[in-house]
């Protein structure tokens, strides 16, 4: 079996589960909304106000809620004892890292696709252009995949689901502020190479993030 | 193993960094001429910037010590790396308060989000987790496995914090660290240049009894151990 096709099988795996039981895409997504809810009373979001918060409160809203999801995908994982299983399996590491990553942006994905119209609607914001879901999916990358690696540190400790964001937030410092300001860039009308910088350092940080990831997977998960 | 007391390189390092820490403090305070801007309280300028030097070294140093445990597996890695993070977290929260301390006078409001200062705090946030990490996790094997894997996986993303945050000011310029820039005279840059080495020759010294301490801890361990069994 070549490489693609183990990864796919781990990819296939996490996805008939989740749509047997869909509780991490429900969590996942009533929280989000949830979460613009508390914005929104928080921080008073009306008109001009709330065009201009939509960009930072949409990555705070995914950021969150993947911490949600990213600690559920290697908790489950774990609690089945499958983790031991995919070690057992004559699988590369990097192929079971490569799986559970791509599930796991599958799952952010579906969230993300209910929740731009969503936050087009409420705020009043043009979100659904092109422009801001490559940003979307540029940010998300990284995102599920150092929060991949992270999760399965987490699921390890005596603190478990607490350490996640601990663990992730610090580190993906650099996304959520290249793909705000990306986001809130193309809102307000620039065009795809003003904001060029910002996605530039999305690629840069989705390509090294993937890398040392990949790399380090093996050393998370062997026993 | 040795007795504290034969440990003589150990005395003259704690000797060397003393002096060296007292010849810093003197040329700050006597022989670095006032700033002409901001006045006195530009001379904690020199033990800020020796400080975020230090952090940031001491950061490396744990990340190259993380490589080192998971290509070897050898304990005494471990002990480099959680040395490291320990003195890196001292002067790195020592640069946020002399950080702030400064902005006060300097600009009137203790936090600006200035760039240094701003990944200076970052990493204070990520090496805190770092410390989490460590103490959530009992198998002292599987401690240091995690601990070297955050400590690669966090130290690569200083780079990217430090443009991402240095392109986030430059959008929104700030008024008031515009005008922060300094003249810098030949006898201010000595004076940096010295508290720099200070505070290097501080942490090689205090890193070599942390190594110690853990090292005297495991032994201790050891014998524990041992003790129990003749015990039984």
């Amino acid at each position: 079996m070549g490489f693609v096709r183990k990864v796919w099988a781990i990819v296939a795996k996490d996805v008939a589960a989740e749509l047997h039981t869909r509780e991490m895409i429900s969590a996942m997504l009533v929280f989000s909304v949830l979460a613009l809810f508390i914005f929104s009373f928080a921080l008073d979001l009306r008109g001009a106000m709330a065009r201009a918060a939509a960009p930072g409160v949409l990555w705070a809203t995914v950021a969150f809620a993947g911490t949600l999801g990213l600690s559920r995908s290697l908790a489950r994982e774990q609690q089945t004892g499958c983790i031991d299983g995919l070690l057992l399996a004559p699988l590369d590491r990097s192929a079971i890292f490569f799986g559970k990553a791509i599930g796991n942006l599958i799952f952010m994905a579906v969230v993300e696709i209910v929740l731009l119209p969503l936050f087009s609607a409420l705020f009043d914001t043009p979100l659904l252009q092109s422009g801001v879901l490559i940003v979307v999916a540029l940010g998300t990358v990284g995102y599920a995949a150092v929060g991949t690696l992270l999760a399965a540190i987490a699921v390890n400790t005596r603190a478990r689901e607490v350490m996640l964001p601990v663990l992730l937030l610090p580190l993906a410092i650099p996304a959520l502020i290249a793909a705000v300001q990306a986001t809130g860039g193309l809102v307000d009308g620039a065009t795809w190479a003003e904001v060029g910088g910002w996605v530039r350092l999305l690629v840069v940080y989705d390509m090294v993030i993937v890398a040392v990831s990949m790399l380090t997977f093996g050393y998370v998960v062997e026993e | 193993m040795r007795k504290p007391g034969q440990d003589r390189l150990g005395i003259v390092l704690v000797g060397l960094s003393g002096v060296a820490v007292c010849v810093a403090l003197g040329m700050v305070f006597f022989y670095a001429p006032r700033e002409a801007a901001m006045g006195e309280v530009q001379r904690i300028f020199y033990f800020h910037v020796a400080s975020a030097w230090v952090g940031f070294f001491a950061f490396f140093i744990t990340f190259l010590a993380g490589i080192g445990y998971l290509a070897r597996g050898e304990r005494r890695w471990d002990i480099l790396a959680l040395s490291s993070v320990e003195i890196g977290l001292t002067f790195i929260t020592m640069t946020v308060i002399t950080g702030a301390l400064w902005a006060k006078p300097a600009w009137g409001t203790y936090w600006t989000w200035e760039p240094r200062l701003t990944i200076s705090a970052v990493q204070l946030l990520i090496y805190v987790a770092y410390g989490m990490l460590r103490a959530a996790i009992d198998s002292p094997e599987r401690k240091a496995r995690f601990a070297a894997v955050y400590g690669i996986v966090a130290f690569v993303t200083v780079p990217l914090s430090w443009f991402a945050i240095r392109w986030w000011r430059t959008i929104h310029p700030d008024i008031l660290t515009s005008g922060g820039g300094m003249a810098t005279t030949p006898k201010m840059t000595q004076t940096l240049m010295v508290s720099l080495a200070a505070f290097t020759l501080l942490y090689v010294t205090l890193l070599r009894q942390r190594i110690r301490l853990e090292r005297a801890a495991d032994a201790l361990a050891r014998l524990r151990l041992r003790a129990d069994r003749i015990g039984k």
